[in-house]
Parts: C-alpha cells; structure tokens; sequence
C-alpha cells in the first residue's frame, strides 16, 4: 500500500448557530477500512486544510460507533446516513459532509434533533402504566404482531427520514415520519392502545399525518429499514375511521 | 373532536380530487371523444349534457366548486414541498413532485379552457358545438397548449388516484401499493388515448 494515499474531503462548516456555513477542504491519509468518523478523527488530531493551513478541529456528534444511537447522522455525498457506518472504501470521492439542514446547526455537522424528541412527547410515544396502585400485568400481546413491532421499535430517532423528506422543511410544519410510525408502534400495543384515540387526535393536528404527501423517500433511506410508508399508510387508515367515529359517532363512545 | 381545520381541509382536499373532479373528468372525456363519430354525434352529447335539468345546480357543486377548492388549496400544498429529486431519485420521488407541477399546470390549463368555453358561450360570445373546439384547435399552438393540458391533467388524475388509495388507507402494503402503481398506469394510458384522440380529430378531422 502507497504510503501517501490520502482521501479528500470537503466538509460544510459552520462555527456557531447564528454564523453562515462555508466550506474547507481536507486531504486525510488513507488508512484500511476507514470510515467517516475515523477520518473526522484525523482531522481532530491534525486540523490543518487542504491548503496547509491551521483550522479549528471539525466538530460532529457521534456516541455508540455501531448504528444505533443516530446521533452521528450527517448528509455525506448529498444522502443523509450515520457516518459511523459510512465507509470510506465505499464512498466516491472527494466525500461532502454537511450537516442535516432540516434540524438547526448547533456547530459544524453537529444538529439539535429536539423536534423529534418534542413531536415523541406530543404523541406520548410511550406505553403509561404509572399509578396510585399495582395495576397487575397487562394483557398480552400475540406473538405474530410483536414480530411486526419489533421492527418499528428499532428507531433510533436518528433523523435521516426527516431529512429525506420533502415535507419536513421550513414551509411545513409536519413531524416527520419517524414519530409517525411510533404513533402506529404504541397503538399496536395492547396496553398502549388504550390511548389510541388520543394519539390519533394528535396526529389529525398541526403537523400530523396530513403532512405526508407519499413521497416515499423515508423508506428507502432509514438506516434499520423500517417500513415507514406501511405505517403512514396504516395511520392514514386509522385517522380516517378515528374521524368518522368521532363524527358520526360510535358504539365505543358515548 | 374530528381533527383540526387543517386536517379536516386535506381530507376534503383529497376526496375532491377523485369524488367528483375525477368523475366529472372521465365523464368529460368520454362526451368529447364523440367527436371521433363525426361533428353531429357530438354536437348531439354536448347539447345533452347542456340541457340536463337543474345544469347550474351541477355545474357549480360538481365542477366549479370542488374545482375551486381542490385547486386552490392544492397550489397552497405544491409551495410547501422542497423538492429533493436530485438527492433521492426514486420513482415516488418523482411522481409527488410531478404531481405537484401537473397540479399547476392543469390549473392554467383548467382557467384557459374555461375561459374561451364555458365562460364565452355563458356570455354569448361563441355557441356550443363542434366548430367552437375546430377552430381552437386548427391553430397549431393551441392544439399542443391542449395536448399538455390534458395530459397534465391525466397524468395527475392517475397518479393522484395512486396517492388517494393511500392517503385513505386503502393500500398498506407495499405490495398492494405497488398492483395500484400499475393499476394507475393502465388507467393513465387510457384516458391520455381517449382525450388525445379527440384532440386530434378536432385538430385534423376523423
Ligand atoms: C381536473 C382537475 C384535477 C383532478 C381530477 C385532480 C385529482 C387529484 C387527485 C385524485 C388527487 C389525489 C388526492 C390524494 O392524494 O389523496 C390530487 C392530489 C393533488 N392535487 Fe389535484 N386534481 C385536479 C386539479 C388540481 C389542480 C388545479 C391543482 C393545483 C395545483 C391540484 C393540486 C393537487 C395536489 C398538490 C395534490 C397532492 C395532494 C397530496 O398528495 O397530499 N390538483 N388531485
Ligand atoms: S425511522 Fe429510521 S430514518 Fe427515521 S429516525 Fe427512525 S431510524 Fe432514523
Ligand atoms: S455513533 Fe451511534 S449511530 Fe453512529
């Protein structure tokens, strides 16, 4: 292997929230098998451009290395994807990173995901059992669906879906897919069903299942392939019964 | 509560666009393409479908309003895309940002055929019949301003057919969704042949 092999880089900067994004070029040194971050870390043990020049080390999140906490989700040669599994080798270069726009820059790649956090809550994206009292164990849930839940439940909040979204942008005020399938992950819970209705009312708000205009790039771009456009069908499917029940009425409700 | 007002718009949005701007549409196709049998056949169905009883009453619930409000709220949800196909160029990528510019474009084409028909005979200025529809389009700019028109509107008819089965629920499954993708293909091609054709008898005679 060459010694001098380098890789080229051309990272969009950003030094703080209210500073405009401009762009630096790096030549890293190739090493075996490496991947994005590995070459952040280059730059963080050497921040010197492609010019020569002495810069401030690039700053970008990052935490369990293993495609699982999201947080070192970036847009790396114009798709968003966690830069933890982005391999060099397998990367045209020179490789763009850029921070996921949808979400505001809190410096460099580095994003402040808390919508999704905030629309989570809004959905109450979690299963109440909280009491006074032991309430005993729930009911149980059929074998067959917490297969299918399962794989719903693998969402690491990442924000990649959002990000591919044409929706989810400054002139939309929708959620976003991700929330949306937990509204269908908690419903199908038997205990979370219990506050279906409530979570499908949120849904039929601001921001709700309407901001979805099937696009399907979701889909195609979550990093644990969850079958997003079967649960935005799915809740599509369920807002519509919601409102007729709660329009006409139903033998559920008084 | 049934959803907000911007929830209870989309829905009413969507159903529009199929139930009965879709109708009325492959109903207004399928009376023009009597002009393939010559001037009189369709002069005789246009000149039933002007003396239905109580004509106003369905001109304005079953075309002009739905019309009204499925293309002005329509353009309000074409602004708030950011189109993305140059990033993620999927097939569904593509088809909502057609969808999106078809909207428009079947919008200026809706206004302009309104316009120099309905709205020009409703004032006296032309009469309806065969000779109207020749003589717009004998002209050859007007002839492909109605070539586009109509498969713009085809085209977002079809496909938006495909997005109202999802967006009520209807298909869940990518399996499903992908036997309606083809279904609205076929139902594409068939009603672009159906108003073309007409436009080419207009334009060069049967
Ligand atoms: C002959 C005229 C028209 C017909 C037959 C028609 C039909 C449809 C249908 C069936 C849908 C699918 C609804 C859904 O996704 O649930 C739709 C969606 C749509 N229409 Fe139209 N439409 C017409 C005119 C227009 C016009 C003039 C505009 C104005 C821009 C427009 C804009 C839209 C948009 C933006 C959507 C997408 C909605 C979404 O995906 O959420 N349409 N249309
Ligand atoms: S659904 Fe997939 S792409 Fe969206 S946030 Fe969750 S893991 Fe990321
Ligand atoms: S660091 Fe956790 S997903 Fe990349």
């Amino acid at each position: 292997m060459s010694e001098n092999k380098t890789v080229t880089f051309i990272i969009e900067r950003q030094d703080s929230p209210e500073t405009a994004p401009y762009e630096e070029k790096f030549e890293i040194p190739y090493r075996e098998n490496m991947n994005v971050i590995s070459a952040l870390m280059e730059v963080r043990r050497n921040p010197v451009n492609a010019n020569g020049e002495k810069t401030t080390p690039v700053f970008w999140d990052m935490n369990c290395l293993e495609e699982v906490c999201g947080a070192c989700s970036m847009v790396i040669n114009g798709k968003p994807r966690q830069s933890c599994t982005a391999l060099v080798d397998q990367l045209e270069q020179p490789i763009r990173l850029a921070p996921m726009k949808t979400f505001p820059v809190t410096r460099d790649l580095a994003v402040d995901r808390s919508r999704m956090f905030d629309s989570l809550k809004r959905v109450k994206a979690w299963i109440p059992i909280d009491g006074t009292y032991d309430l005993g164990p729930g009911p149980r849930m059929a074998e067959s669906k917490r297969q299918w839940a399962y794989e719903l439940s693998k969402c690491m909040t990442c924000g990649v879906c959002l990000e591919a979204c044409p929706n989810v942008n400054d002139k939309s005020d929708f959620i976003g897919p991700a929330a949306m399938s937990q509204v269908r992950l908690f419903n199908s819970h038997p205990t979370g069903e219990m506050n279906k209705s409530e979570r499908l009312q949120t849904v039929m708000g601001d921001g709700g299942i309407m901001g979805c205009g099937n696009a399907q790039n979701c889909v195609q771009s979550c990093p644990k392939g969850i079958p997003l456009t079967t649960s935005l069908a799915s809740v599509f499917r369920d807002t519509a019964i919601e409102s007729f029940k709660s329009f006409f009425g139903s033998d559920q409700k008084l | 509560m049934a959803g907000n007002r911007d929830y209870i718009n989309r829905r009413i949005h969507s159903l529009l666009g199929v139930i009965p701007i879709g109708i009325f549409l492959i109903q207004h196709l399928t009376v023009n393409f009597f002009a393939t049998r010559g001037p009189e056949a369709f002069n005789n169905a246009a000149h039933f479908m002007e003396s239905l009883p109580y004509r106003y009453v369905l001109e304005i619930f079953i075309i002009f309003l739905p019309i009204l409000f499925h293309g002005i709220y329509g353009v309000y949800i074409a602004f708030t895309a950011r189109h993305n196909v140059s990033n993620f160029g999927y097939f569904r990528n593509w088809m909502f940002m057609l969808q999106r510019y078809t909207g428009i474009i079947t919008l200026v084409f809706i206004a302009w055929h309104v316009w120099e028909t309905r709205i020009a005979i409703g004032l006296g200025w032309a009469e309806l019949n065969y000779q109207l529809m020749e003589s717009i389009l004998t002209e050859p700019f007007f002839f492909w301003f109605y070539v586009i028109g109509v498969i713009s509107t085809t085209f977002h008819f079809a496909n938006g057919l495909w997005s109202f089965c999802v967006s009520w629920g209807l298909t869940i499954t990518p399996r499903s969704q992908r036997f309606v993708t083809y279904a609205t293909i076929i139902v594409f091609l068939a009603i672009s042949y159906v108003g073309v054709r007409t436009l080419f008898t207009f334009a060069y005679g049967g």
